[in-house]
């Protein structure tokens, strides 16, 4: 903050620094320079990271598309990679993950636009002060605790409501993810609210519109880049959610859009391969690093294009 | 105000107070969800499991009996998990943290290591688990011993890492770049600088940012199942390289069974996994707020 205060006195990294050594001063600045160094490298595993995810996602999915062809992989209706005959389309994984993605969006973005709308005009300071963290400690429960809260409470009080509702289905397990990711929303998307300047508010209301109208005509409009942000990187992270949907939705790749059924996402399929023995190597576990591939580049597609929006309402108002 | 009182007010005022009203009380009920179901979920946790808590039920072993069974070994593996994990990231956070804030350049290297970090904190944690398999279990087997607890660890770490650098990051701009002004105009380096004014300044934030990263890292699941932690665990991990077993999969390797005990046993498991990620985010607010300072 103070920073901020006294740009002409804020010190610039490097070029401020003086290049050349002064007298006696050799060992000092080896020293320093091999710090520097040492500080890059730790910086650099981040870097690593990410080359490292590729690098292993390509390389073994080079080797599954040697055995399955990337056309069949894409385009064929069937997953039956544990038992013979062995078929790879990814169709029903991809539908599984949708599913409770759109599940659990149809859940989290009108509940958490509209905790943030609470949040952002009509909540007192204090009140939102405590709200704020309680909707994080959402946020912050452990996936596999949803899982739980799924299988053991959601899916019993369902069932006498939805008539075919099985033991594990897609639905509780949107319902869960729905809760999961709610909080990201509210938070993001209050945030880009709280970002737009008061006059723009003011304005309204001095040409006589109510509360309401100032909400859902000045504010969300204005903050609209933000709150599709919060959006699509909740969506992203519902796709990316494993353990509550392997345990409320199940082990079973199936390529409907039915809620009442159970289906397996994405993510389930990589886990069910791990709880096996699968022997290095085998198709089944080259398998895992393909699907691992359509996974990792979705999200990061989500998240790039989510990330690269939030800067763009940042730069507007900032 | 006394222009537009509801008495006076033409009927179309009335109908858009009306809408608003209605708009209010569904955005309060929006909010009100949220909270019913945190509270429903602790609840139902709680019933589920509080009976089946005991002493024992902390040290002993799994039991295919539900009575004898315990979380011993699972607690354990938590705890070398997170120890081994504070090790390896706090450092190798710190460093990176300090290095974009405090030596990079501002140019291309830099907007690439801070984009790529902010990029890596959204990969889906069973990712981390694939890279996990392929490089620690696999490749570096010879060191790691394959699917022990250094390899679940060290996925992990890569994991929360993004979160503790970010964190560090704000920690370190936060303080005030006078301290820095006031070193160099001493005739301080760049390292003595960081080394004796802004990293003990910074430690407390860093210190918070680093408890709510272990805090996720304790949460997790699917990675480690991923790097095979899911193998059935009797014993307690004697050293880095040993198997292993852990809260969460505890959690759901009882949640998986049909019967109603193993289900208790897994809420009682979640009750105990909650109290210590309660028991770590009360520390980092306790830190905080204690040494939080104005400038």
């Amino acid at each position: 903050m103070i920073s901020k205060a006294t740009p002409a006195l804020q010190v610039e990294p490097a070029p401020a620094l003086p290049r050349r050594p002064l007298a006696g001063s050799g060992g000092r600045n080896l020293r320093e320079r091999t710090i520097g160094a040492v500080l890059f490298a730790a910086g650099a595993v981040s870097i690593l990271t990410t080359l490292g995810i590729v690098a292993v996602l390509v390389w073994e999915s080079l080797g599954f598309f040697r055995r399955v062809p990337i056309g069949e992989f894409l385009t064929d209706t069937r997953w039956t990679p544990l038992f013979e005959p062995q078929h790879f389309g990814i169709l029903p994984l991809v539908a599984g993950s949708v599913l409770v993605a759109l599940l659990a969006s149809v859940i989290a973005i009108p509940l958490g636009l509209g905790s943030a709308i609470y949040l952002s005009e009509y909540a007192s300071v204090p009140l939102r002060g405590t709200l704020k963290p309680v909707l994080e400690i959402l946020a912050g429960i452990p996936t596999v605790v949803y899982g739980y809260f799924a299988l053991t409470f959601v899916t019993p009080i369902l069932q006498p409501l939805v008539p075919g509702l099985g033991v594990f289905n897609a639905l509780s397990a949107g319902i869960v993810v729905g809760i999961m990711i709610l909080p990201l929303i509210a938070s993001l998307s209050e945030d880009a609210m709280a970002a737009v300047p008061r006059s723009l508010r003011q304005g309204a209301y001095a040409l006589g519109a109510t509360k309401f109208e100032v909400a859902t005509r000045v504010v969300t409009p204005a903050a609209l880049s933000g709150i599709v942000a919060s959006f699509i990187l909740a969506v992203s992270r519902a796709i990316g959610e494993t353990m509550a949907v392997v345990l409320a939705a199940g082990m079973t790749p199936n390529l409907t859009f039915d809620p009442r059924e159970s289906v397996q996402t994405l993510t389930a399929y990589i886990v069910q391969v791990s709880l096996g023995d699968t022997p290095f190597g085998s198709i089944e576990y080259q398998s895992i690093f393909a699907v691992g591939l359509i996974l990792f580049t979705v999200t990061l597609a989500m998240n790039v294009f989510g990330l690269w929006f939030l800067k763009r309402y940042r730069e507007v108002y900032a | 105000m006394s222009l537009a009182s509801p008495l006076t007010a033409p009927p179309a005022l009335l109908r858009r107070r009306r809408k608003g009203m209605i708009f209010r009380a569904a955005c309060m009920g929006a909010t009100a969800t949220g909270v019913v179901a945190l509270v429903v979920l602790l609840a139902d946790i709680a019933v589920d499991g509080v009976g089946w808590l005991s002493l024992t039920f902390l040290t002993d072993p799994p039991s295919r009996i539900p009575a004898r069974a315990g979380i011993g070994p699972a607690l354990a593996g938590t705890l070398w998990l997170m120890a081994l994990t504070a090790i390896v990231t706090f450092p190798l956070g710190v460093a990176a943290a300090v290095w974009l804030e405090e030596y990079a350049p501002r140019g291309w290297l830099h907007t690439i290591v801070q984009t790529n970090i902010g990029n890596l904190a959204g990969v889906p944690s069973i990712v981390y688990g694939i890279l996990g398999l392929a490089v620690f279990v696999r490749w570096m087997a010879p060191a790691t011993g394959g699917r022990s607890v250094i390899s679940g660890a060290l996925t992990i770490s890569l994991l929360v890492l993004p979160v503790l650098i970010i964190a560090a990051q704000e920690a370190i701009r936060a303080v005030p770049s006078s301290i820095r002004e006031a070193s160099y105009g001493l005739g301080a380096t760049r390292w003595q600088t960081v080394r004796h004014h802004v990293l003990p300044n910074a430690l407390p934030g860093i210190m918070t940012g680093t408890i709510l990263a272990l805090s996720r890292a304790i949460g997790e699941t699917a990675p480690l199942i991923m790097i095979g932690a899911l193998t059935f665990i009797a014993f307690v991990p004697e050293g880095p390289r040993d198997a292993f077993t852990v809260l969460p999969i505890q959690i759901y390797n009882w949640t998986s069974r049909p019967q109603d005990e193993f289900r208790h046993l897994a809420a009682a498991t979640i009750l105990v996994l909650l109290a210590l990620l309660l028991t770590m985010n009360a520390v980092a607010i306790w830190l905080r707020n204690r040494y939080r300072r104005e400038w």
